[in-house]
Parts: C-alpha cells; structure tokens; sequence
C-alpha cells in the first residue's frame, strides 16, 4: 500500500517536480515481465538486477556515473518484447545493453541487436554457440551456457557414480520442455552418451504440461539409474509430484537451473524433499553484498521486491548476479575508455569482453562465492562454464558441490563447429578475434 | 454534405459492383495509398516502423485471411497462427531448398503449403459448426505447431528447432533496413487486400456470405457448400501464410515454432471482433487497435508514473495495464458489437447529412 | 498388463481432473449459451483468493467461506456487467468477451495477491495407497482418489439440482428456449445470476484440488485448455457428458502417449485429445450427449 500513499503525496507535488535530465547516466532498458505465467521469476530475477543497480547508485554510481534503466513488460511474449525493446533503445541517450530473460525474445533480437550495435546478454539461456565471439560479436551468454551446463551435469553424476567410467552402461532419462530450450542440449548429451557409454532416453514434455502421469509411468518403466529434467514453469512441480506419486525417488532427478528455484519447488511442497538440481548463481543473504542490499537498499525502503522475505532467494539472486557482471563490464571499460564518462553500446561492448572476475575481484565486491570467476574475451563471450549442484531441503536449497565444469574441451569444439555451421549459413565472415586481442 | 453521394449515376452493373463505388472513398483511398508510401517512408521513425508499423500491417493482413473465413464463409477458425507457421516455415525451406528461388515466390509458395494444410483442416468443416468447429480447429493449431518442432526438416535440422530467416532480396535488391521492410510489407499487403476485397464483391465472396447465413439455404440454391468451404479455408490459409512469412522475414528474423502459438491465433480473432467481422476494412482497424493499445496502455502507464512520481511498482502497473486492456475490450464489445468498421460506416452516414442532424 | 492398468487408471483419474473444469463451462453454456473462456481464470483467481487468505491467517474452513463467497459475488456482477448487457449478441462475441474478462480477472487476481507460486495443502497426500500397490502391484493415489469423490458428489449435487429443484427447473426451462422461459414468468436474470454463482462455485472446488496437485500459480489458468476437448467430445451442454468425456480423455490421452508416442518422437498428449474429439464429431457432430441439432430454413 506504500505506493498508493507515495502516489497521492506525488499528485501534490507534481506541479513543483520535474524530470531529471539522464544526460550524464548509463541507461540500461529492462525487458522485463511480471505478470503472465512465468511472472514468479520475471519478478525475482528484475528486481534483483534492479536492487544491485540501486545500491551502485547508493555508493556514488560507476566512477560517479549513475545507472538509470527504464523498464518495459513483456509478458515473456517475443512480439512484446521486440517492441519494448524498439521502444526502450533510444530512451534516455541509448541503451548500453539489453538482457531479455526470454529465449524467445533474444530470438526476435539476434540480428536487431547486430543491427543496431547494442550488446544483448543472454544470462544462463540463449543459444550456446553465441558463446563464440567472433561470430556473434553481439551477443554475449555471461556465465554458462546450456551447453556447458549439460556437461557438468554429466560430471556430477559421474561423480555420484565414482568417476565418469562408471557411467557406462548406466540408464539416464531426459525429460525435457519440448521446444527450442529443452531441445537445445541434445548434442552435447548425445556427443556424452557416446563417450561415457551411458544410455539415454528421450522424454518430451509438451508445455505446459499440467499432467505428466504418462511421461513418468515410461519412466518407471525404464528403470533409469537418472533423470534428468529440463523443465520450466509449472512442469517442474507437477514433475516433482508426479515423480512422487508413482514412488521415483527425487533425489535421482536432476533438474536443469531454471527448474531450481523455490518457485519451482514449493508449489510440490514435501514431495520436493532430496531434489537436486544445478544452479549458476548461489543463494542467501550471507554474501556481503546481499547484506549490503538489504542494509542500504531495503533500509532505505528502495528495494523493488515488494515481499521482502525474497531478497536472496534463486531468482533474486540471479538477478543481482547479471547485475554485477553488467556493471562489472561498465567499469572496465570506463578504466579503457576514460574513467566517469557513460559508455557508448560499443564501449559497453568493449567492456562485456574483458570482464575479469576473479576470485580477488569477487571477494572485493563482496560476492565471492555467489557466482563463479568469469573472464570473458573477444572470442569467449561466456566466460566461466561453470555449475554448481545444490539440493532442496524442504526449507533452502543446500549446496552440494562448489562450483564445477564438466568437459569444456568437448563443449567447447562443438560450439565452434555450430558457430562455423551458422556463419556459413548466414554467409557472416567472422571477425578476427587475434588481431583485437 | 462533405460525404455526399448524390451525383454519382451508375450507368453500367460494373460501375455498380465496382471496388470502390463512391467516388470520396476513392479519392479516400488514394489518399491514404498516397500517406502510406510517400509520407510515412519519409516522416516515421524507426521504432514506429519496427515495432508499431511492420506489425500492424502484417496482422492485419493474417487478421484479413482469417476474416475472409470467419466474417464471410462463418467459419469460426481458432488455429490461424499455425496456419501462419507453416507458410513461415515452408518459405524457409522453398528458399534453402531452391537455390535462387524469387523471395515473392517463395512467400507464395509458404502461402500455398498453408492453404493446402487448411484445406485438410477445413475437411471437418463439412459436418460440425459454431464452437465445436473452432474447438476442432484448436487441433490444426496443437498438431501443425508439434511437427514443426517435431519433424527436424522443417527446420534444416537446427539443434534449437528454430529458423532464422534469409535475408529479403528481390531482383538483387536488399530489403534491410526497417522503411525497405516497410514497404515491401505495404505492397504485399495492399495487393492482397485488393484482391481480397475483389473477392468478397465477387461470386466467390457472395458463395460464402450465402453459406455463411444459411448453409442449408445455399445449398438449395445451388451453391456447393464442399466447394465454397474449403474454398474459403484455402483462401483464407492462403493469407495467413504469407502474413506467417511475413511475420518471420520482415519482423522476428529468428523464430521458433512456439512464436506462432495460440496466443497469436486468439489475438488475430481479437483484430476481427473488434475490428469488424465480414468487413476488409476491419482487419485494419482491429490490428491497430490490438497491436497499439497495449503499448499505448503501457506508455500511459509510464508517463504517468514519471510525471506525477508515483513510484507504482512495475507489477502493478503491468497489471493494471492487462485489466484496462481486458476490460477495454468488453467495453467496445458492448458498445459496438459490430466493430470499429461499423462505427466509421456510422461516420459516413453522419458525413452525409453533415451539417444537419437528419 | 499391470502397466496397462497402471496407465489407465492413472489416465482415468486425470481426466476427473478435466471434468471438474469442465462442468465449469457446461454449466454456464447451458443455461446462457455462452461460452465461457474465463473459466480457468476463475479456477485461479478461487485458488489464488483461498491460499491468499490463508496467508493472512485465516483457518481453511474460514478462507473457503470466504473465497465461497467472493466467487458468488464475482459471478453475479460477471453476469451484471458483461453478459447482460451483451445479450442477443452473436456467439462469437460473447466468447470474446469472456477472454477479456479472462484478461481482467488475471490482472485483479495478480494485483490483490501478487505473482509468488504458492503450495497448497488440503491435507491429501498425493501418495500411492498402500494396501491396494500391495494387493496389485498398481498405484493409486489418495489425492486423485479423492478428487475423484469430490467430482462424484458434484455432479450428484449439480444433477440434483438441476432435476429436483424448482431452480433446477427454470435452469432447464432457461436452457431451453430464453424467449419462452420469460414468457412463462421465469425470471431470467436472477437463473443466469444463479448459474454464475454456481459456476464460481465448481471454479472454487477446481481450483483447490488442481491448487493442491499443481501449486497456486498462473498456469492454473492453462486447465482449461484441457477442458476443452472434453467439452466438444461430451458436448456443451451436457454435464454427464463433461464426466464421461473427462474419462474418455483423459484415459486415451495417457495411453496414447505411452504406447503411441515413443514411435512419433514423444509429447503428443498436447494435440492427442483434440484429434480424437475431432474424430468423435466426425460420427456425432454435437458431441456425445449434446442435443441434437435440427437446422431447417
């Protein structure tokens, strides 16, 4: 109710206040989305962002440069999204960067983005070959990709098993979100499957997927020593009950990141108990700069969630993860380009290549641990691959390993073989990453 | 006075049945023709071509398909995205799969594969109508949208099962740039929504409005009601198809099957209702009003809350946004049932008498 | 064979779970010959109020009084402010018009409640039953059992009602012909008043067992997606058809994509049921048990 008190105290003072011009301030668009199916998450995961963006301003901004954005919602549906986005780039000076959260969004975006030569992040989502600079100079899918996800998957039950050799002749199921997003690591789970001698099983999942009695009936079925579950939404729950409805043991479901968050497992209540699933960012408000944003933000009353008891859940923090590495990125290249000035999109750019979290810098930052190192490069727009497991306790997700890459080597030949594939297709010459350095 | 009529003879049963009977229309029209391809390309921004423009036109043009079969043959039709995916993805592959095959051509190929799956889809048509008929064609839009992420063809076997459309080049020509879209998209629109309008005037068009009254009717005067719907089905598919293509080339660039979801199909019915059934000019109308309003609804929402400060969470202004849009909708419902295009047939009238009240 | 039985009975139980949404959309198709699309944004909206008044302290048999009520009143004034004054309008508008009213009842359920997934526990375990997975090796849940009761006493009720009630009565005589019910003195706006607040009322019951089994969240509202083919295999207006199709649905759907689906590459459960209600109405156009229509000129 505080916004409606703040609202009529604002008509008072609406013939006295004026708009502040954001000539001297980095403007980031938010695509954002916080009503429609998937709101539970759009809502975390810009509020986050949005509290990290806040506490920087609180600290005096990059170098003095403050951080201005603009929000726009989407629904999380792509023709939205692509005129939110037309709409927000040319606000306020220029956007820098743009980040969707929608796979089907950052789709209408690819050549738009190239077009007009504004980064898109595509955190923890998107297509994996964007990982490869030199083709998609554009794009950049800070963290890990799907891909390299799939890869530590194997790892960690390779590592469950005693060693990835023991995989061998072992039964894993993929279930999957049936659509561009749960086909997307197939390759890399059929390159494995070969390699390790496990034996895999396909399972689609049509969304939404509100029953799924069927689906894991074949997975009893099967017997399969795993199952792996690349879901979204309200199947994750339903997948989770199911799954205990017809007495498979959760703690052998291994869930991709986006179906690991408590929004998609408090809905299954105890049934959820033992589940694991992998995570790109941590969770609590035991790093530093959570405690920072609950202090300063939350204290001052200008934290964006409204249910305060979410700060430092999964979505949050993944918000607050994009966050730093976006402002992580302004300030590199505010430290090439001239410290205190905004940065133009290809300056942004510039920055979004040369990010360098380290272990040192991220303890600096007051995030060590909460997301694992990256460094990025001209060729490397993803910049770490790295994954951690983490099990839902009925309460909190508890971390299991710290965080870990499964083969990158591996990964990493397929994603210049696709980004290959594309550039020929789209008749692209590749830039030369040697030469930028 | 300023729409006035009286003057005009008619001497021939073409003039009589000509597109535009009354001469202001047709000066009306030009003018209109005459904004659309010489002041826009000249005035507009790019955001008001990307975002508003492209997309208003190439719904309109799947919202006119989709009135040629609901507002003319009264075949209520849930399933026009799908009908729209295909044409996107066949036009794909007619343009990977045929080395220097015309982008025209290829579009129209798209529109051909689509009238052909509407026909198959039409076929139950013959026997069920109303609701259960649009409840069955929901199946047209689950199945077609399943074999298109299904079926790894479609879509030259790409891991994500998405297509990312050829660049647009017609006679060496490269459409790249938002106005080049722009009017590539006007043309292909403006033609077909000139047949179309042909059409309806037409014997086909007077077929399906006979159907559309009274099948049981029609068919006692000697109509063929196999014929004229599936006719309509395959003409109105047919449309959708190229809008399908459209959609993918001129707007999204890369797409995934689930972009054609029953969303689209519910928003394209939405463009008719409120734009006015059984009218082309409706289609127009309707895409505007649906493609605009949301956006105007959230601008409003923005501006307000920067102006007066406030500070309204994001959530609720999005839900705010969704209840006006929901509740707008019921309200011109209620006070036009009959559609925007009903409310400017009322303007002519009131241009008539124009300065008197009768 | 077991497994077979596994499936189907597992299918069979789902397909209750359509049913319950279903008799949403008969009831208010029958009397008013509207087709309303709102419906599963009332099973949300019912499901989102309940847990919502849970969280603010409210004891289960206190919340369900109250969202009993707020759905009674959200019917009356649907039925005041939309469908009245939209009456003698064609079909096609009519549905429009509930997606509007989908959009708005969305938005008014997001902005009293926000957007946070919720669990919800009606104290049903959804477990297998033991003495029966010890007896036959099949398992059977509690919860879907229960669901599954909870129908059968719905639609005995709705069945009473409709048959032994003077309400009943005037329903069916509504349904009938409109014209001819006013003129024998039914007082038409309070029958369709009164179908709304019944239609609030299966909404209620819908929305917490798919609540409990899914968790209180948007994609509530996608239920009636399932509801539909069941509606077209059963017909509009039938509400033992809304049962029986409920069934056949939602066993076939099970079965086809178990023995079916691996040979087509999976995930047909999407389009499966419509396909097959598509087939029904090839052979019987209204449906199962939709009356006949009889169209002369």
């Amino acid at each position: 109710m505080m916004w409606f008190l703040r609202a009529l105290v604002g008509m008072l003072l609406v013939g006295t206040a004026s708009i502040a011009a954001a000539q001297n301030e980095q403007y980031i668009p938010l695509l954002s989305y916080r009503i429609g199916p998937y709101a539970a998450g759009g809502s975390g995961y810009f509020g986050g962002a949005i509290d990290y963006f806040t506490l920087v301003n609180l600290n005096g901004g990059i170098n003095g440069v403050k951080i201005t954005w603009e929000e726009c919602e989407t629904e999380y549906n792509a023709s939205r999204g692509v005129e939110c986005y037309e709409r927000l780039k040319t606000r306020h000076g220029g956007a820098s960067t743009v980040e969707p959260l929608s796979t089907g969004i950052a789709y209408g975006l690819f050549e738009r983005v190239a077009q007009d030569k504004i980064p898109m992040t595509t955190n923890g989502y998107g297509l994996a070959i964007s990982a490869e600079g030199s083709v998609f100079p554009w794009v950049f899918p800070l963290g890990t990709t799907y891909w390299d996800q799939a890869a530590a998957m194997i790892a960690y039950l390779g590592q469950k098993v005693g060693g990835e050799a023991n995989l061998q002749g072992k039964k894993i199921v993929f279930m999957y979100h049936d659509s561009a997003y749960g086909k997307e690591p197939i390759p890399v789970f059929d390159a494995l499957a070969a390699r390790d001698g496990f034996e895999l099983t396909k399972i689609p999942l049509t969304p939404p997927a509100t029953t799924q009695e069927s689906q894991w009936l074949q997975v009893r079925q099967l017997k399969p020593d795993y199952v792996i579950l690349w879901g979204f939404g309200v199947m994750n729950p339903v997948a989770i009950k199911t799954a205990a409805k017809l007495g498979f043991p959760r703690d052998r479901i291994l869930g991709v990141w986006w179906a690991g968050s408590e929004e998609d497992v408090i809905p299954a209540g105890d049934a959820a108990k033992g589940y694991v699933t992998a995570a790109f960012s941590a969770t609590g408000t035991n790093f530093p700069v959570m405690q920072e944003i609950v202090k300063k933000v939350y204290g001052s009353g200008k934290g964006n969630l409204e249910d305060k008891s979410r700060v430092g859940s999964i979505y949050h923090t993944r918000g607050v993860t994009y966050a730093i590495m976006i402002v992580e990125a302004i300030r590199q290249a505010q430290n090439h380009f001239g410290k205190g000035k905004v940065m133009t999109p290809e300056q942004v750019r510039w920055g979004l290549e040369h990010i360098d979290l380290s272990d040192a810098r991220l303890k600096e930052l007051g995030a060590s641990g909460l997301f694992p190192p990256v460094k990025t490069s001209c060729a490397d727009h993803e910049g770490s691959g790295m994954v951690k497991f983490q099990e839902w306790d009925g309460k909190t997700f508890k971390t299991l390993t710290p965080f870990m890459a499964g083969d990158r080597a591996l990964v990493h030949k397929m994603v210049e073989q696709g980004a290959a594939k594309y550039a020929a297709e789209k008749k692209l010459t590749p830039r030369d990453c040697g030469k930028e350095g | 006075m300023l729409y006035r009529e009286a003057g005009q003879f008619k001497s021939t049963y073409a003039a009589d049945s000509a597109i535009l009977p009354i001469r202001q229309d047709r000066i009306g029209l030009a003018l209109i023709l005459l904004v659309a391809f010489v002041v826009i390309p000249l005035t507009a921004t790019p955001y008001l071509f990307s975002a508003i423009l492209i997309p208003c036109l190439i719904l309109a043009l799947a919202a006119l398909g989709l009135n040629l079969l609901t507002g003319y043959a009264g075949q209520l039709s849930l399933g026009t995205a799908a009908f729209m995916a295909v044409g996107a993805f066949m036009s794909y592959n007619f343009i990977l799969r045929i080395p220097g095959i015309p982008l025209l051509l290829a579009f129209a190929g798209g529109g051909v594969m689509a009238a052909a799956v509407g026909i198959v889809f039409g076929l139950p048509s013959l026997r069920i109508r109303g609701f259960y008929l649009a409840v069955a064609t929901l199946a047209a839009q689950f199945f077609i949208l399943w074999c298109l992420t299904k079926v790894g063809w479609f879509t030259n076997y790409n891991p994500s099962g998405v297509i990312t459309a050829q660049p647009m080049v017609i006679l060496g020509y490269a459409f790249d740039t938002p106005p080049e879209k722009y009017l590539l998209v006007l043309s292909i629109v403006t033609l077909m929504a000139l047949a179309a309008k042909n059409m309806v005037r037409g014997n086909i068009g007077r077929q399906w409005m006979a159907i559309r009254d009274m099948d049981v009717a029609a068919e006692v005067i000697g109509i063929r009601p196999m014929r004229a719907k599936l006719l309509a089905f395959a003409v109105s598919s047919f449309y959708c198809g190229v809008a399908g293509a459209l959609f993918a080339y001129a707007y999204l660039g890369t797409v995934e099957p689930e972009a054609y979801n029953l969303d689209l199909s519910f928003r394209i019915l939405f463009m008719i209702i409120i734009g006015g059934v059984g009218t082309v000019l409706g289609a127009f109308l309707g895409s505007a009003f649906i493609v605009v309003l949301p956006i105007a609804l959230s601008t409003g929402v923005a501006f307000l809350d920067s102006t007066l400060h406030l500070n309204v969470p994001s959530s609720v202004g999005s839900n705010l946004e969704l209840m006006v849009f929901g509740g707008l909708i019921i309200f011109f419902l209620i006070v036009e049932p009959h559609g925007l295009a009903r409310i400017w047939q009322i303007t002519k009238e009131k241009l008539r008498l124009w300065p008197f009240p009768y | 064979m077991q497994f077979f039985f596994e499936v189907l009975i597992g299918g069979l139980l789902s397909g209750v779970m359509y049913s319950l949404v279903a008799l949403g959309f008969v009831l208010i198709y029958k009397a008013s010959g509207v087709f309303n699309f709102a419906q599963g944004s009332l099973v949300f909206f019912a499901a989102l109020t309940f847990v919502g008044l849970m969280e603010h302290g409210l004891t289960f048999g206190a919340a369900l009084a109250v969202t009993l009520l707020v759905m009674i009143l959200l019917g009356l004034l649907i039925e005041k402010f939309v469908l009245r004054p939209l009456v003698n309008q064609p079909q096609i508008s009519l549905f429009m018009a509930t997606i509007g009213l989908s959009f708005l009842i969305e938005g008014l359920a997001q902005l009293l409640w926000g957007a946070n997934v919720r669990g919800l526990d009606i104290g049903i375990q959804d477990e297998p039953i033991g003495w029966i997975a010890d007896a036959t090796g099949v398992n059977v849940s509690k919860f879907d059992l229960s669901a599954a009761g909870i129908a059968a006493v719905l639609v005995t009720l709705l069945a009473l009602l409709f048959s032994r009630t003077r309400i009943g009565r005037a329903l069916r005589a509504v349904a009938d012909d409109h014209q001819a019910a006013l003129a024998v003195g039914i007082p038409l706006q309070q029958i369709w008043g009164i179908v709304w607040a019944v239609a609030g009322f299966v909404a209620l019951v819908a929305g917490l067992l798919w609540g409990a089994r899914n968790g209180v969240q948007f994609a509530l509202t996608f239920v009636a997606l399932k509801a539909l083919p069941v509606l077209i295999l059963g017909g509009f207006d039938s509400v033992p058809g809304a049962i029986v199709g409920g069934l056949i649905i939602g066993a076939t759907e099970k079965l086809a994509e178990v023995y079916f689906g691996p040979y087509v590459g999976g995930g047909i459960e999407g389009w499966f049921p419509y396909v097959l209600a598509l087939a029904f109405l090839l052979v019987r156009p209204e449906g199962l048990f939709g009356e006949k229509i009889i169209r002369r000129i």
